[in-house]
């Protein structure tokens, strides 16, 4: 079984934000609500990176671990989904998240935030909807594995800068590149999410 | 002549060509050895966590919120709400019922001593009892639909099922942001209205020393005025806690006017740990307001409390009470003469 995870290559980056794009167009994300953003560090000065970012879809995932009402869990892919039937919109993802991935339709004054909102890996639902179906893509956006595909902001990175696909193989990879050019900055994110970085 | 010259000039030429390529070939050589890492001078995750517990920059999409590229004190916070918390309700919590049911059944009630007199003295006014209970009533609605979010999942949820509890837990969600404005209205009320009489005196340090009169004997009656140390705790702790369960929950009500995210996870902590403790307090508040002792439940239920009932408890307010019904010139007070 595969462990999916996201790799951001931050040597790669260019802040073109295509993945942005990318994930509102195939996903159909509401106006105001970002699964994934670009950030940039030190901007403007030597040395300035940039990082693309989403639900790192975490090992022991925080926020699976405070929802109050348990509707977020680990598929068997590692790809971490939550139910928006179940969903009370809280805001405690919100806090646990290292990765401040969780999105509300709503700033929510008085707990009105609506559903929490998140990366699905392009992975649908997970739910009782159809793999799919048209209820799943309303609800959670595109399933694009189920069709055998990675999610498209990895799939369509003009520098391949994002990686995604199982951990180990994304990991070889950026090793790989490390070794021939020299030079790496790291899996940015990845002892947070997955308690282990990757070593060279 | 002009052969010799052209020979000379290639023999020359070929020279300095030669020469050149000698000295440039180690010249090449120097250049490309030192190795320029594009990363030498590039941040490093690391190095950014180590100066500052998050890592922010610049993002072009317009909710600047997600200027944060990670926060991994979100662990931290998980580790606390899930382990520390669950921890510290159970033991103070179930600890606290064990020690009244101890209460209870060890020593059981505290009786009127000298039994019921039958004749009422006033202890609360109608005003005050609304503002006691006003306050009572949302704090069990905010008591129940709090620690419904800490262990609803873990007591409730397996009972009734996920798609029951859900939707309790959004209805207790709601309940609990908006029971905690008549709360608060509730918490400034009682600290405005009990304020005077509340204020730490003498006396409270020899009823303290008695232990209250019940835990080393009961049936020693230490003096007390209106309120008595145990109450006055109370009234401070209330103040206290109510106070800082507010001011944190309000931060949490209104996510950003204020504060970011790790200011909303203090403000969480702040808020949890309060409110559990404050649980705790409370649920002897209303053990010894109800079961614990004889006589005491009625001074909020109709506002009376049987004069024996004054005299054991509050001497010195009953005499106060007594002096004043004598000065306003009713000496044949009805509800606040003895029986005999």
């Amino acid at each position: 079984m595969a462990r999916m995870k996201f790799l951001c290559d931050a040597d790669r980056c260019i802040e073109c934000n295509a993945c942005v794009t990318a994930c509102k167009n195939e996903n159909e994300v509401p106006w105001g609500l970002n699964r994934r953003r670009v950030v940039t560090i030190n901007d403007g000065q030597p040395g300035e990176r940039s990082v693309s970012m989403a639900c790192m879809h975490c090992t022991d995932a925080p926020c699976a671990s405070v929802c109050p009402v348990t509707c977020i869990f680990s598929d068997a892919d590692g790809i971490v989904l939550h139910s928006k039937d179940l969903c009370i919109g809280c805001g405690y993802c919100f806090y646990a998240c290292p990765f401040g991935a969780p999105q509300y339709p709503r700033v929510g004054n008085f707990g009105s935030r609506g559903k929490m909102d998140k990366c699905t890996y392009c992975a649908g639902g997970g739910g009782p909807e159809a793999p799919g179906s048209s209820e799943e893509f309303k609800k959670y956006g595109s399933n694009r594995i189920a069709q055998g595909k990675l999610p498209l902001c990895a799939e369509m990175c003009s520098t391949k800068s994002l990686l995604a696909g199982d951990g180990e193989i994304i990991a070889q990879i950026y090793k790989e590149r490390v070794i021939k050019r020299g030079y790496g900055s790291g899996a940015w994110g990845w002892t947070t999410a997955y308690h282990e970085g990757i070593a060279v | 002549m002009s052969r010799l010259f052209a020979r000379i000039r290639f023999v020359v030429g070929a020279l300095a060509l030669a020469s050149l390529i000698t000295f440039a070939a180690p010249l090449h050589a120097q250049q490309k050895t030192p190795f320029i890492d594009p990363d030498a001078s590039a941040v490093t995750e690391q190095k950014l966590l180590q100066q500052y517990p998050r890592i922010e920059g610049r993002i072009l999409i317009p909710d600047q919120r997600e200027s944060v590229l990670m926060q991994p004190a979100g662990r931290q916070w998980d580790y606390f709400h899930e382990v520390l918390l669950h921890w510290l309700g159970a033991i103070v919590i179930v600890g606290m019922v064990g020690l009244l049911a101890a209460a209870y059944f060890f020593l059981g009630p505290i009786r009127i001593s000298a039994g019921r007199s039958g004749c009422k003295v006033a202890r609360f006014s109608g005003f005050e009892r609304f503002v006691h209970w006003l306050t009572a009533t949302s704090f069990v609605v905010l008591g129940i639909s709090g620690l419904n979010i800490t262990f609803g999942k873990l007591l409730l949820r397996p009972l009734i099922g996920p798609d029951a509890f859900s939707a309790f837990s959004q209805i207790a969600k709601y309940a609990h942001n908006f029971t905690a404005f008549p709360f608060m209205l509730g918490i400034l009320l009682i600290m405005g209205m009990w304020f005077k009489d509340n204020i730490p005196r003498k006396v409270d340090v020899e009823w303290l020393k008695q232990g209250g009169g019940f835990i080393k004997s009961k049936h020693a009656h230490p003096p007390a005025g209106r309120f008595n140390a145990g109450e006055k705790g109370v009234y401070w702790i209330v103040l206290g806690a109510g106070a800082l369960v507010s001011l944190s929950g309000l931060l949490l009500l209104f996510p950003f006017y204020v504060a970011n995210i790790p200011q909303m996870q203090f403000a969480q902590v702040v808020h949890a740990v309060v409110a559990v403790l404050f649980v705790a307090v409370i649920l002897a508040h209303i053990y010894i307001g109800t079961l614990g002792m004889e006589g005491a439940f009625e001074a909020m239920a109709t506002g009376e409390v049987d004069f024996n009932w004054a005299k054991e408890h509050h001497n010195l307010w009953l005499e106060e009470q007594l002096a004043k019904s004598r000065s306003t010139d009713h000496p044949q007070h009805p509800s606040a003469m003895p029986a005999e």
